[in-house]
């Protein structure tokens, strides 16, 4: 929809400009006219669907567009025009009860989501015009309007920033609600812009709007009065999006260049269409079948009719006249009539009762995961959500997993675990005092313990307080504010210093300027040009800050250089053992590398921190080289690296940091018993690679035997022209590892622990994938994506790093639509997450510390991972189980129920007579029928709850669709031929002789349909109660309730002669059935009969059965033994 | 169902509700523990195995196995006989009569059909006729009646329902009763004649009430009530059925069995579910408890044939039958029960040994794991 309306915003024209010109405070813009003015959309948010005017015939034609409901209508249509043998009543009332019931539905819905754009397109915002600040709904705001946006409100479209408040002019903004960083980024103002914005008179080149955060090139000319135009780029970091906060600035200005729905956020934003389960597409697959018997049964019919007819004295025996106008009709018309009247007579065989019977079952059954204690997570305060009941099924066939990692995968809250100085350990918990601070676990014991290390601990802890790039935010309330998480007051500190928050672009800094914290140096504060810090003395140190050296991937470390009060000038520099450990001298690195590498291995974040003392000529000749390089315009990237690089050189390595990101609860038990349910777990993180492999081994997502395959930007290497055949060689060589060195029956949905070869983990990142998914488009570019998909899915797992949300979202739909279009689902707690929550067959959002972007655009919404498990493994289990019985249950009946009428035309001359009666046919699948399977499958619990916790492995029994595949479709329909042909047969041949009564008197017509219908609510009845694993009261209330109500009803029915009716055709039918004992043999001889093969088939099928359960039973074990037979 | 995208979200200005103030409203959404919210309602938890299958066959076989022999026997013992007098051959009495049939004859065609019984019916004795290839089940026919008229409703006596077209008016007056299926009834007249050894023929006495059920005799059906008890001023201003010879106040002489009430009427109104059925024509009741109701002889069936079967192929049959606790004779239900039962006891039986076997080979497997 998002793209359609687009497209319309753009005219045809527009399309073709590669770049929009903005006209900065268009007020008063003389040049306007210079330019052909664009048109750009206004800043509305439109989500909804419908307007009052169009929901009348949108809704209805989106209704009838389901094939369903089409059937009825024209099954509705054909009995009020044509003269059939029911009463349009019987299939129009549910029809109609249906369509309303669902347009109030979606009409409510539809309000909701008008009501949600209005609240943000009435926002009120300041916007400045002609050099006032006028007050303004967000609506209205212009392309090129000059906006003015306070600390913590959001920026209400796509902003270039102008001017801040703060006097660096850098303001600060969180992305949470955008792509789930939570973290502050610090933005600039346009080089050169005038400090009073209202005089400013710019113009802005921009490329048109695309989806890509990171991305924005453009250009502004700034006219000043009496100067010549200054011309400024722009880059992403000018760019301040729609959705993102502001914070720790008081105020910005900022003009606006993409409103509405062109915003970046808007355009990340797939509509959400809507989801549809396997289970729906099984259903009308069977559908389908049906209507194929449905139409083949009314033609045969109508065929055999015209031809019965055209023996000697058929058509109108003299007892039997047409009536005039039957006589008048053209033999064609006829013909089409007749066939139509028999579609009606058959079209129960497709009961508008069951597209009831799912929603409700749907509807109702959700509530149980809302209602499941197990979900209630007491630090959220809240249990599951359940955002959409059409998916409770898919729950149970999932495939693939997509997770995201922080947040979901991990806590999201880093926490200081221990560092070590100069090869020796210090354990944070233990180091509370001076004296008793180091813990020689392992380290070297030496005697001069205290002395050396004393100087540098110091040192060590000072680098820690000044290498960050972390504010100091006072006063906050240490609380969730706006979706952003401020950084939490851990258990172990408690002092009265936590009460000011630290705020930085990693959590890991935060824990490390924490860790440093507790270890006797706080970090104060900082401005722009210093850095305070209190050191063990409870003295303030103050630091000059003359450059940081931001961190970057590549690097993957940081550095800042600091002045400190004597005057010395320091670099200090953090980042990973692989990026420092080639800059510091080598006898250094071999005492602390033990260390690193055994933190390592336990998960944690690592950090090595080493400094550089520089001397004055140094320091003139690095900062000349680094103002000199911050100012080019061109390539300014690369000539900063440069410097960097030959700055971070000849560095003392001081020592290193473990940083742990907790797992969430149990997260590795549930990925293990997820894997074990024969389900894929992918990780999609925005996240560093090493972070997230990290992550992945401690979740045992990857393990120490995994070989990883790595298509990272690291391992393509630089230039652009050559990474490309680099990609492929890479993709052909693992492709031949992979794919072709391990037997082919590996892939599908065994896990690789099934076969002795060698586990395979993929790593991929985000620009790699972005070549993989738009290389060349000459065919080549399928052909990498082919490979790619072939890998990774013979991996046991994939982690994708540094993904875009959209990326994460086209990964998801890259497997989506692989081969045998695998279930798919994606778990995130971020608003980076929604893309790939809404792209994936399931979405499920964890009720994180990232807002609740997520939890609203997801199916499902769990407190914690770790309930992922029971969802999956319990309730998506028992909901397919359940409503794949009730699928197969409901076609079976009512094939029973409509091949008796069927058979019946053959004895009456094809003459559309029902065999049961009115109330009968409306009946049936209404209330005789309907209860017991409802009740079914809502509490049915085929295998208990505890088992299917504690046995992964059943999971991988439904997986696939298994009970609606076209196997036991098949067995179903077999078996309602079986039951219909046994009840109409047997009843004729009862009613071979119809004085059944012992008094000589005879039976009709509508006896012989009851007897039928009564064998039939029996039956149909009985055999769900066989197949009821598990008999709550409710069942046993429903079942015979049912079937009580049945004899009610018709006693009643028959006992009365009803005012309204045309023809009392059932008058004490039912009970003179009842007083004829061969009515009642012949009842219970059919019954038995047509369960027989069910109960035959149980008592065959059972030591397959506990074999099976045997096995399933012993897999978790199996599993051991199997491991350990491969050690 | 949330919304493509919940616009209300981008400010995240809501996410501030979630303060302290709403704790408490909070703190309420912990599910319930109860059992049914936690989906452990206690469950009996039946599991069919053979073990609970196996005596369920060998029950079903030893209950349906005598069930079956009782019926087999009952039904062998039911008398029956049949005659067809459709009249269709050349040698059949009735030939005439079907071959020069017009439906304003004004002279009956009459014919006699003589057969004996080998043995006597004992007991009452039910006298059918059976009509087949009569389609009373089409749906035409089912539908063309009205029976708030058979009711008695005096408004549906003067407007019958537009269902008994083309059988609705005559000549402008309203047909009672209206409707094709009124408008067919059987109106063979069949009477049963005893031949003595000694040359004597005496008539049977033939029963014609207690042949339609009870509850349609007295409720479904009812003459019309007016002023007058005379049948015939109330159905004054009405029509006979097109092809009756007499109007249906004139069925018959008894006022009990007269009118909308008349038996003959009741039970043709009741449509066959088959094209080929029997209806209950007459009871011969059993009068002395020392001779039997029809004696072993020689008998004759006298037709007055007025109903055209020819023209539709159909066929034309006297059935005399008694009667059991099960109805008819019907060796179906019999063979049916014994067949069935049979079957059960030998599934149960295989059944037994295949779990033998089996039972005792998995639980070797067992072991040796």
């Amino acid at each position: 929809m998002w793209r359609r309306r687009l497209t319309c915003l753009f005219g045809g024209e527009e399309k073709r400009v590669d770049s929009r010109t903005i006209h900065a405070g268009r007020g008063s813009s003389p040049v306007a006219d210079a330019f052909p003015q664009q048109k750009f959309c206004d800043n509305r948010i439109v989500s909804s669907k419908y307007t009052i005017w169009n929901f009348l015939p949108k809704n209805l034609f989106e209704q009838f567009r389901r094939i369903a409901n089409f059937y009825f209508l024209i099954i509705f249509l054909v009995q009020v025009i044509v003269d059939t043998p029911t009463s349009p009543v019987t299939s129009g009332l549910p029809l109609f009860f249906v369509i309303t019931v669902t347009a109030i539905k979606q009409g409510y819905e539809d309000w909701l989501r008008h009501k949600a754009d209005n609240e943000v397109n009435k926002y009120p915002v300041t916007v400045l015009e002609d050099g006032k600040r006028v007050g303004k709904e967000s609506e209205k705001i212009k392309v090129g309007d000059v906006v003015e946006v306070l600390e913590d409100e959001t920026f209400p479209c796509d902003l270039v920033l102008l001017q801040s408040s703060r006097d660096d002019d850098t303001c600060f903004v969180t992305t949470a609600s955008l792509d789930g960083e939570s973290n502050h980024k610090t933005h600039y103002t346009v080089p050169d812009t005038v400090k009073d914005v209202e005089s400013l008179h710019a113009t802005i080149e921009c490329e048109q709007p695309q989806p890509d955060l990171y991305k924005f090139v453009g250009r502004m000319h700034i006219r000043r009065d009496g100067q010549e135009t200054a011309v400024r780029s722009l880059g992403p970091e000018n760019l301040l999006l729609k959705g993102a906060t502001l914070k720790n600035t008081k105020k910005i200005y900022g003009v606006a260049v993409y409103t509405g729905m062109e915003t970046k956020m808007a355009l990340n934003y797939q509509g959400k269409s809507q989801k549809r389960s396997v289970v729906e597409k099984s259903i009308n697959a069977f559908l389908i079948v049906y209507l194929c018997l449905l139409v083949s049964k009314a033609f045969v019919c109508t065929t055999l009719k015209y031809v019965w007819q055209n023996q000697h004295g058929q058509d109108e025996p003299w007892y039997n006249p047409k009536t005039q106008q039957e006589r008048d009709t053209n033999l064609y018309l006829k013909m089409f009539t007749d066939f139509l009247s028999f579609m009606v007579l058959f079209n129960f065989i497709i009961p508008v009762s069951m597209y009831v019977t799912v929603e409700m079952q749907k509807f109702l059954g959700s509530f149980f995961i809302t209602w499941d204690k197990d979900f209630f997570d007491p630090e959220v305060q809240e249990g599951a959500l359940v955002n959409t009941s059409d998916l409770n099924e898919e729950l149970g066939q999932v495939e693939y997993i997509f997770t995201d990692k922080t947040g979901t995968l991990t806590e999201n809250n880093m926490e200081f675990i221990e560092c070590c100085i100069d090869g020796f350990q210090y354990k944070n918990h233990k180091f509370l005092t001076e004296t008793d601070g180091l813990c020689e676990t392992d380290g070297p014991i030496t005697i001069t313990l205290n002395k050396a290390p004393e100087e540098l601990e110091e040192l060590f802890l000072r680098a820690l307080c000044l290498c960050h790039t972390v504010q100091v935010k006072e006063s906050q309330p240490v609380d969730e504010i706006d979706g952003v998480v401020l950084d939490q007051v851990d258990g172990f500190s408690p002092s009265p210093e936590d009460q000011c928050a630290f705020i930085a672009s990693s959590p890991d800094e935060v824990a490390l300027v924490k860790g440093a914290m507790t270890h006797g140096f706080t970090f104060i504060g900082s401005d722009s040009k210093s850095m305070k810090i209190r050191n063990r003395d409870n003295r303030v140190e103050v630091y000059e800050l003359l450059h940081v050296l931001n961190f970057d991937p590549v690097r993957r470390r940081m550095s800042v250089i600091v002045k400190s009060e004597s005057g010395e000038v320091l670099l200090f520099c953090k980042g990973a053992d692989s990026s420092i450990f080639p800059r510091v001298r080598k006898e250094e690195v071999d005492r602390i590398r033990v260390h690193v590498e055994r933190d390592a291995k336990e998960g944690y974040r690592t950090l090595c921190v080493a400094y550089k003392r520089l001397g004055n000529e140094d320091f003139a000749r690095v900062d000349a080289e680094l103002r000199e390089a911050r100012l080019s315009l061109h390539d300014r990237e690369e000539k900063l690296m440069a410097v960097y690089n030959q700055v971070e050189t000849d560095m003392i390595l001081i020592g290193a940091t473990a940083v742990e990101d907790r797992l969430q609860d149990r997260a590795a038990e549930t990925m293990e018993a997820l894997q074990g349910a024969g389900m894929k777990v992918w990780v999609l993180t925005g996240d560093k690679m090493e972070t997230a492999k990290s992550t992945c081994y401690a979740c045992r997502l990857f393990q120490r035997g995994t070989e990883l395959l790595e298509l990272t930007v690291g391992a393509l290497g630089e230039g652009e022209g050559k990474r490309e055949e680099r990609l492929l060689e890479l993709l052909l060589e693992y492709h031949k590892r992979v794919v072709h060195d391990t037997p082919p029956s590996k892939t599908g949905l065994h896990r690789t622990w099934s076969s002795p070869g060698q586990d395979y983990g993929l790593i991929v990142d985000g620009a790699t994938l972005s070549l993989l998914l738009n290389a060349s488009p000459d065919g080549t570019g399928s052909h990498y994506k082919n490979l790619f998909l072939k890998i990774c899915q013979s991996c046991t797992s994939v982690l994708c790093c540094r993904m875009a949300p959209l990326q994460k979202a086209q990964i998801v739909r890259m497997v989506k639509s692989s081969k045998g279009s695998p279930i798919t689902l994606s778990v995130g707690d971020g608003a980076n997450d929604v893309s790939m929550i809404l792209e994936a067959h399931v979405g499920i959002g964890i009720k994180g510390k990232e807002g609740r972007q997520a939890v609203r655009n997801s199916d499902y919404a769990i407190p914690k991972l770790k309930h992922l498990k029971k969802l999956l493994l319990v309730h998506g289990h028992l909901y397919y189980v359940r409503i794949a019985h009730l699928v197969q249950y409901f076609f079976y009946k009512n094939l029973c129920f409509i091949l008796p009428q069927f058979l019946y035309q053959f004895y009456c001359g094809y003459s559309q007579l029902p065999l049961y009666d009115a109330a009968y046919l409306t009946m049936y699948n209404i209330c005789f029928t309907s209860m017991p399977i409802l009740a079914y499958s809502l509490f049915e619990q085929h295998i208990s709850i505890d088992t299917l916790l504690d046995h992964a492995a059943l999971y991988r029994e439904v997986a696939k669709n298994a009970m609606l595949r076209w196997g036991p479709f098949f067995y179903w329909t077999m078996l309602g031929v079986f039951h219909g042909l046994l009840f109409f047969f047997g009843v004729y041949c009862v009613f071979s002789n119809p004085a059944l009564l012992p008094s000589g008197q005879v039976f009709g017509n509508w006896t012989f349909g009851t007897i039928v219908f009564t064998i039939l609510v029996f039956t149909v009845t009985i055999k769900l109660a066989l197949d009821t694993r598990h008999w709550t009261w409710i069942n046993h209330f429903v079942i015979w309730g049912s079937l009580a109500f049945y004899i009610l009803f018709s006693f009643f029915w028959g006992g009365i002669t009803w005012p309204f009716l045309e023809q009392q055709r059932l008058y004490f039918v039912f009970i003179n059935m009842l007083s004829s004992m061969s009515a009642w043999l012949a009842i219970m001889l059919l019954i038995v009969l047509s369960l027989l093969p069910d109960v035959l088939l149980v008592a065959l099928r059972r030591p397959r059965g506990r074999n099976t359960r045997q096995i399933a039973a012993v897999t978790p074990l199996s599993y051991k033994h199997l491991k350990e037979r491969e050690w | 169902m949330a919304s493509g995208y919940s616009a209300k979200e981008e400010d995240g200005h809501h996410s501030g509700a979630l303060g302290p103030a709403g704790g408490a409203a909070v703190r309420s959404r912990k599910p319930d523990n109860t059992a049914f919210k936690q989906q452990r309602l206690p469950a009996w938890q039946p599991i069919l195995t053979a073990g609970t299958v196996l005596p369920a066959f060998f029950i079903i076989g030893l209950l349906f196995i005598p069930i079956g022999i009782g019926l087999y026997v009952t039904s062998n013992n039911i008398r029956e006989l049949q005659i067809d007098y459709t009249g269709t051959e050349s040698s059949s009495p009735c030939f005439a009569c079907s071959q020069n049939y017009s439906w304003n004859m004004t002279t009956p065609c009459v014919c006699s059909v003589s057969f004996s019984l080998d043995q006597p019916f004992e007991s009452n004795v039910f006298m059918y006729y059976g009509l087949s290839n009569f389609y009373q089940n089409h749906r035409r026919y089912v539908k063309s009646r009205d029976d708030s008229q058979l009711n008695g409703n005096l408004n549906s006596l003067k407007e019958p329902s537009k269902e008994c077209e083309p059988y609705r008016t005559n000549d402008g007056k309203p047909i009672a009763p209206c409707g094709a299926i009124a408008n067919s009834l059987f109106n063979d007249t069949l009477a049963l004649y005893y031949n003595d050894p000694n040359g004597t023929e005496t008539q049977i006495q033939l029963v014609k009430r207690g042949i339609a059920w009870w509850t349609d005799k007295h409720v479904k059906f009812r003459n019309p009530v007016g002023d007058d008890s005379n049948l015939t001023a109330i159905f004054q201003g009405t029509a006979k059925p097109v092809n009756w010879q007499k109007p249906v106040y004139e069925l018959d002489s008894d006022p009990e069995n007269n009118g909308f009430i008349n038996e003959d009427l009741i039970v043709w109104m009741r449509t066959a579910a088959l094209p080929t059925f029997r209806k209950l024509y007459r009871i011969i009741e059993k009068n002395s408890s020392t001779s039997p109701t029809l004696p072993r002889g020689n008998y004759t069936l006298k037709i007055t044939y007025n109903y055209p079967v020819r023209s539709f192929e159909g066929r034309k049959r006297m059935i005399l039958s008694t009667i059991s606790w099960m109805g008819g004779k019907n060796p179906f239900l019999g063979i049916a029960y014994i067949t069935v039962g049979s079957i059960c006891f030998f599934l149960g039986v295989v059944l037994l040994i295949i779990h033998h076997k089996y039972g005792s080979r998995s639980s070797s497997a067992d072991l040796t794991h």
